[in-house]
């Protein structure tokens, strides 16, 4: 099967040196001990250049070269999951950062933040895929040409198989005739056979067998397998650069995105991705409907359902309405909208002294905790004789500890309060430096209300207004709604990713269970005029149930040579 | 009683018939050993052979039980390579036990069957049926499928054990790791009963799938047949290192081994139950992934539960590679299973429970 020389069905290389003492190594192996000899693959020590690389090429492409890497592949893979990655979680690699100033800066010069897209990481499993491909291209050829050739000439010793049987064939059968009606038998059980006849040795009686051999299929699974493997990291490795993935957060009544670049609040292009493939759409949320466990005490203000309601519409269409679930998302335009996350933007509008309106938005804050104790950062850089920074709490469902500390008791807007500390001074937005809009930077600010400034915080109900310190102005909350954080990726490949997925199931559970096997049949005329039936079968590869198959068909043969119908059973 | 406390209840019951199916197993080994001491030969089945003159056939391990096929089979059979028996005695097991129930062989000798290994399969049915009963109760007490946190994923995931070993006893005779199966159950069920029982909860947005259906329950499957090659796998080592020692060397004192099939019939009943459980955790990587990406928006992300479940299978693959890998079969394929099998229960026991990431559904 042109496998590697230290696969188990090779042939032993040590055996086969002691038959080869001319010094021709370990052969290509055509699996059974009865198939052709080794090839003419030279492994004495006298090796040039061209002889070095092929051994580093044997070496690489070795059954036990792949297996550890696999294993190492395996353990390579643990890493990534003692600490956070920047892919999947960056801010607990921030926060990594913070908790472990000194340890951190050297984990990451190991990329362990970015272990599945490391240098190591990356060199084990393309080291993996290229032994994988330098071991399954030659099988390939070597499987297509078994595919052509006939099964090989019956042995000359049965006896010295598997589930060797010897039976005395019914009377006035001929040889020919008995190795006709197995052959019909094998054929009809999915084997691929060829007669051989030959005369009796001493001219006594005929001699004839049949060689048949089923589960060819095994190997083509393999294949298929190994294949589909290569295909799934070349379609994730290459095609997954055509497409993107961007974030944007919508609250409900508010604004509308359009499907464009300047649209999303965050956008990660594949390495191939072109603005020009962005198809034109717009989207608006109408509603946001969040749903929670009211009874059981276990579980009360757990969710039950979030529901985004948006309005759509694509170019040269009428606008179309649809639900977004975190199950269920919406797919548009060529992308995919997902839910991921929800939380409350409470509108805040402020005014300067003369009553002037100098901001209003609503802003969304973001939840820290399963009641939805949020937290948002309110920026008002012009119309004020300061600029001016908010840090803000919203509590949904506000309760009083016996500390005095405020907190939310269920996620729902049931009793939504909003505190907020007041800082004035420079927001750093004028150096043109970005800046998140959920933090603000107070190194050049003042705080004005909370904390240690010995004036309450701001503290407003829905509705509610408040004037500012310093007579900076006034404040008011009027209302809070609901925004959906939405993800809208694009991927062009993963099609082809899960087609691959399914075929490399497939190939795997027809390499697993189709059992390849070969089954002889040879009968032997003795001069006495009676009929010999010998029967054995060969594994080549993992086959449990070759025994029972050769005594089923010996037992089927044996039941049409005396004219009973066979049983309907699987060989 | 509220749906869920009769399910509890039922449990409950289900944990104390496991226990006396424990019990009842042990005794079998500790029999099997006792027996073994006492110079009489023990089949695979647990039946005892005490007589003067043993036969051939009487050996240990499957040679034993393919012996016992031979002439039970009768006729026909002249020649059979010794070395190629060994895989045919898959079942055996059955016939073997239909030629002990005779009690009495031509030869004289006198063959005693296990009642302690019958009381113990016994036992495990009905703790099956009393735990699948609670298991089915939590479902409709809760109106959705019984696992969707940890205490229910043991529940469930146990409740498959059980069901595995028993279906696969049918096909082939394991009744000697009944020990090491109810020991199992009976520790997890320990441990999710007290550590991690939740009330009956409505499921969060994010499982209301049904992938959640396929998905969990293939990977529960998946570990379940694991678990029985784990077993497998460990008692080959044992069963290699007894074959290993020269003769009359003490070891362990696990005079069992003596009844138990040999090395290499374990290796293989190991391979075929870990490919089972490989092809249902290749299938639970996908559908994984096909989950990931209608709930998360992407198929794959190296969640910390991705991560493993990546690692289990590439362990696993390793394993495959390594009964086809010539220096790599026996005993350090064996390791392979093993490891395997421990990266399982850390995914379960560890991950779940401990680690971040989006798979977090244990519900505590």
């Amino acid at each position: 099967m042109s496998r590697p020389s230290d696969h188990f069905d090779s042939p032993d290389p040590a055996a086969e040196r002691r038959l080869k003492a001319g010094g021709t190594g370990p052969g290509d192996g055509s699996g059974g001990p009865d198939g052709p000899g080794g090839s003419d693959d030279i492994v004495q020590p006298k090796l040039g250049f061209v002889g070095w690389l092929r051994w580093t090429w044997r070496q690489l492409t070795s059954m036990r070269t792949a297996l550890f890497l696999l294993l190492l592949l395996a353990l390579a893979a643990v890493p990534g999951s003692l600490v956070p990655q920047r892919a999947a979680d960056p801010n607990g690699v921030t926060q990594y950062f913070a908790d472990n100033p000194s340890l951190a800066p050297f984990l990451d010069k190991l990329q362990a933040f970015d272990v599945y897209t490391s240098a190591w990481f990356s060199s084990i499993y393309l080291l993996l895929f290229i032994s994988l491909i330098g071991c399954v291209v030659p099988r390939a050829k070597h499987h297509f040409d078994a595919l052509r050739a006939k099964p090989p000439r019956t042995p000359a010793r049965l006896s010295r198989l598997a589930g060797f049987e010897r039976r005395e064939a019914p009377d006035g059968i001929g040889a020919v005739a008995a190795i006709e009606s197995a052959r019909k038998l094998l054929r009809k059980s999915g084997y691929r056979v060829v007669v051989f006849t030959a005369p009796g040795k001493n001219g006594a009686g005929e001699t004839a067998s049949v060689s048949a051999e089923r589960g060819y299929a095994r190997e083509t699974g393999n294949l298929v397998f190994h294949a589909a493997l290569v295909g799934i990291l070349l379609t994730v490795g290459v095609g997954g650069g055509y497409g993107f993935s961007g974030q944007r957060v919508l609250v409900a009544g508010g604004g509308v995105f359009v499907n464009t670049l300047s649209a999303f609040d965050s956008f990660n292009p594949g390495r191939f991705f072109s603005e020009d493939s962005l198809a034109p759409y717009s989207m608006k949320l109408d509603q946001f409907t969040a749903t929670y466990e009211t009874k059981a005490d276990g579980a009360f203000g757990q969710p039950i359902d979030y529901n985004a309601m948006v309005t759509t519409q694509e170019r040269g269409q009428a606008p179309q309405t649809a639900d977004i679930k975190v199950n269920s998302p919406l797919r548009i335009g060529g992308t995919d909208v997902y839910l991921l996350g929800n939380g409350y933007a409470p509108t805040i509008t402020v005014k300067d002294p003369n009553g002037k309106v100098v901001f209003t938005d609503s802003v969304p804050f973001l939840p820290q905790d399963a009641n939805l104790t949020s937290v948002g950062v309110v920026k008002v850089p012009d119309g004020l004789s300061e600029q001016l920074g908010m840090i803000g709490f919203f509590y949904p469902t506000q309760a009083t500890s016996t500390t005095g500390a405020f907190y939310s008791t269920y996620p729902d807007a049931d009793y939504p309060v909003l505190t907020l500390n007041v800082y004035d001074g420079d927001l750093g937005l004028n150096g043109g430096v970005p800046t998140s809009v959920y933090s603000l930077n107070t190194d050049k600010m003042k705080q004005l209300t909370g904390g240690s400034t010995g004036v309450a915080s701001i503290q407003l109900k829905p509705g509610d207004s408040q004037a500012l310190p310093n007579g900076l102005g006034t404040i008011s909350f009027d209302t809070v709604h609901r925004y959906a954080s939405l993800d809208i990726h694009h991927d062009p490949t993963q099609g082809w990713v899960l087609l691959f997925a399914a075929s490399a199931l497939l190939g795997l559970l027809i390499s697993l269970f189709i059992p390849r096997r070969r089954v002889w049949v040879k009968a032997t005329e003795r001069a006495d005029g009676t009929l010999s039936l010998e029967y054995a079968g060969l594994a080549r590869g993992e086959d449990p149930r070759l025994l029972p198959a050769v005594a089923d068909i010996a037992e089927r043969h044996s039941k049409l040579l005396t004219g009973a119908t066979p049983p309907e059973t699987n060989a | 009683m509220t749906l869920d406390e009769y399910s509890i209840f039922f449990l409950y019951a289900a944990m104390a018939v496991y226990a006396f199916a424990f019990i009842a197993f042990a005794l079998d080994l500790a029999r099997r050993s006792a027996q073994v001491s006492a110079g009489n030969t023990v089949a695979v089945d647990g039946s005892v052979t005490t007589a003067p003159t043993v036969r051939e056939s009487v050996a240990a391990g499957s040679g034993a039980s393919s012996a016992v096929l031979n002439a039970s089979s009768a006729t026909l059979v002249a020649e059979r390579p010794a070395g190629g028996s060994v895989d045919g005695s898959a079942k055996s097991g059955k016939n073997g036990a239909n030629v002990a129930n005779g009690a009495v062989a031509a030869d004289g000798s006198v063959t005693r069957r296990s009642l302690s290994l019958r009381l113990g399969v016994s036992f495990t049915v009905i703790g099956f049926l009393l735990e699948l009963t609670a298991d089915v109760l939590r479902g409709i007490a809760a109106n959705r499928v019984p696992w969707a946190n940890m205490y229910e994923f043991s529940m469930t995931g146990t409740v498959l054990i059980v069901a595995v070993f028993l279906v696969v006893i049918t096909r082939v005779d394991l009744r000697f790791l009944g020990t090491f199966i109810t020991g199992l159950v009976l520790i997890l069920l320990g441990i999710s009963t007290v550590n991690y029982y939740v009330v009956i909860a409505p499921l969060p947005p994010a499982l209301q799938s049904a992938w959640l259906v396929i998905h969990v329950f293939v990977a529960s499957l998946g570990t379940a047949f694991f678990a029985l090659g784990f077993a497998l796998s460990g008692i080959q080592l044992l069963q290699y290192r007894r074959e290993t020692l020269t003769l009359g060397a003490e070891f362990l004192k696990l005079k069992f081994l003596a009844s138990l099939p040999d090395s290499t019939r374990l290796e293989n009943l190991a391979y075929r139950v870990n490919i089972v459980g490989f092809v249902f955790w290749t299938f639970t990587l996908i559908a994984g992934a096909v989950w990931a990406e209608r709930a998360w928006g992407r198929y794959w992300g190296w969640d910390t539960k991705e991560v493993w479940t990546f690692i289990i299978w590439v362990i696993y693959a390793g394993y495959i590679h390594a009964r086809a890998t010539r220096g790599w079969r026996g005993s350090r394929s064996a390791w392979l299973a093993i490891i395997g099998f421990g990266a399982v229960l850390f995914n379960f026991g560890v991950v779940n429970v401990f680690f971040h990431g989006l798979h977090s559904y244990s519900g505590l």
